[in-house]
């Protein structure tokens, strides 16, 4: 990687894409500890779930362990369907084995026999290496004497499947529908028994973890968003791809390092996240905390750089044209909504309808953000609003 | 019995006939055949002991089972924002000037089918499509004719 004397660099962490083959000793020394011991290391250790929602990881294997069930799952979601978002796919092709053991630690403390990699129809061409790699890890478990199989679980080209009870009602072979919550999976997930899902970086994580420590982990990051990220880099930049960086850092700071000085705007999180406009790049910073104000940005990872020539009107279009295919259509408030907000922002964009109506359809994606069944049409509002506020005129004109 | 009772029955017994197998089932019946048509729908429902509507609702709900007739090659190209960025709109002109045909359409010779799709995850590498379950990145007007070129030399 080459840098320029005058141009701060962002520090390149190398955690998860490192190559170590030593998992059968960090399995067999996780496994000679207490499952109280690795849980509170995963507590303490401020892992959050990196899918984008951010659910602290120690606290979802601790609930799934508490259950008396003797019947138990641990699924790791690689449905990632998130526009913009590619880091999953590379984890898994690179260091499967990383995942697999967060897996078989997962499924040690809560008292799995049985584990899913629910991989996305689009990725269908890893599932050979996979099922190599499934393989030799399956020996490991045999020789270290833990009772457990993983296998994997095609998805056939649902974004939804990638929220956690939608992806459990798809493997039960039904549409894939989000459930009400609660019950969370972890109490009720996979044919009625305790379920643990993890994105896939989350369990690539919980290797590091466990080979290095909580501290190692907890040393990056900032209060309430510890530890690496792997971020995925698309749109208007030179330099595309995966990168794996420390939360806590401003959009500003991203921009320096990853676009060519044309950017004005960035899109945090994917199409259900925010876009940052250029005069916000220094007050945002990227982790969980502040999550609904928009000061700090949660994410999957994906971060998507628009420069001038970008028609923001067009960027818009675009993701709600992907929302409304990927509605489930089992609640109004979203399947209704997703149509209507299409509808109504053509119509002012064609001259139909006043400028006035984009604050009614403003108003509907509060509605959709308050009565919508799950995070698909909860979260349309983020930047449908973010880019209706930021870039009214380009809407209009 | 014929091909598609077989490969029906061949799928159950792979699989299993509980409700949580109905997936892989009815990917297995696209990858010999493309698409679920009404009669595959029957078969399957009969052999799994559950309604014909729940295979239905399954089969409907997910893009890549495709419920309407489908040519041997079914090419999807990724519509999603950074592709749109990057130039998707002229591979899809590039791809219906070659294959004569239009989005959403099937070939006469019944081996092409050209549909888009939402986003792939290849954004890094756009613009980007899938030829069944094959990938092809960072596509130009002239590679995405290459390529279609050699699967119209193949069988």
């Amino acid at each position: 990687m080459t840098t320029t004397a005058a141009k701060k660099q962002l520090h390149r962490i190398d955690l998860i894409f490192k190559h170590e083959d030593d998992c059968k000793e960090i399995l067999r020394n996780a496994f000679s500890r207490s499952d109280q011991e690795i849980v509170n290391e995963m507590v303490n250790s401020g892992l959050k779930g990196r899918g984008g929602a951010g659910f602290p990881t120690g606290l979802k294997w601790k609930l799934a362990a508490e259950s008396d069930e003797k019947e138990k799952y641990v699924i790791c979601n690689a449905d990632e369907g998130e526009p913009g978002t590619f880091k999953d796919r590379e984890i898994l092709s690179r260091v499967p084995h990383k995942v697999l053991s967060g897996m078989a630690v997962c499924a040690k403390i809560i008292g799995a026999q049985k584990g899913y990699i629910y991989l996305r129809g689009e990725y269908k061409f890893l599932v050979p290496d996979l099922n190599k790699e499934l393989g030799k890890f399956h020996d490991i478990l045999d020789d270290l004497g833990l009772d457990f199989r993983v296998e994997i679980f095609l998805g056939s080209g649902a974004y939804i499947c990638g929220e956690e009870s939608a992806l459990i009602e798809s493997m039960e072979g039904k549409r894939g529908e989000p459930r009400n919550k609660p019950p969370f999976p972890s109490v009720r997930g996979f044919k009625g028994k305790p379920t643990v899902v993890n994105n896939v970086e989350t369990l690539a994580h919980s290797y590091t973890i466990l080979k290095f420590g909580a501290k190692k982990f907890r040393d990056l990051g900032v209060k309430d968003s510890r530890g690496s990220k792997v971020f995925s880099v698309s749109g208007d930049t030179p330099i595309p791809g995966i990168y794996e960086l420390e939360l806590g850092m401003t959009v500003q700071d991203f921009v320096d390092d990853f676009s060519d000085g044309d950017c004005k705007a960035v899109q945090v999180g994917g199409a259900s996240g925010f876009l940052v406009p250029r005069k916000r790049f220094g007050k945002t910073t990227i982790g969980y905390e502040g999550k609904l104000t928009g000061i700090s940005l949660p994410t999957g990872g994906s971060m998507m750089i628009f420069n001038s020539s970008r028609s923001m009107y067009n960027v818009l279009n675009n993701y709600l044209e992907f929302f409304e295919e990927e509605s489930c259509g089992q609640c109004t408030p979203c399947r209704v909504g997703c149509q209507q907000l299409l509808k109504g922002i053509r119509a002012v964009k064609r001259g139909e309808k006043p400028a006035s109506y984009l604050d009614q359809l403003l108003k509907l994606t509060e509605t959709m953000k308050l009565t919508a069944k799950c995070g698909l049409g909860q979260s349309v509002a983020n930047s449908f609003s973010s880019i209706v506020e930021n870039f009214r005129e380009e809407m209009i004109y | 019995m014929d091909f598609q009772e077989k490969l029906v029955q061949n799928l159950v017994s792979k699989y299993g006939r509980d409700r949580e197998n109905l997936l892989p089932i009815l990917q297995g019946v696209i990858d010999q055949e493309r698409y679920l048509s009404e009669e595959v729908i029957l078969k399957i429902a009969k052999e799994m002991s559950i309604p014909a509507a729940h295979v239905y609702g399954t089969a409907s709900f997910y893009s890549f089972l495709d419920i309407e007739p489908r040519g041997k090659y079914v090419i999807r190209v990724c519509k999603t924002i950074t592709c749109a960025m990057k130039g998707k709109n002229q591979i899809i002109l590039a791809i219906e000037d070659f294959l004569k045909i239009k989005v959403g359409e099937t070939t006469i010779d019944k081996k092409f089918t050209i549909l888009q799709t939402n986003c792939l995850g290849w954004c890094h590498k756009a613009p980007a499509m899938l030829i069944n379950d094959e990938v092809y990145t960072e596509l130009t007007t002239e590679s995405v004719v290459d390529i279609l070129r050699e699967y119209k030399a193949k069988e």
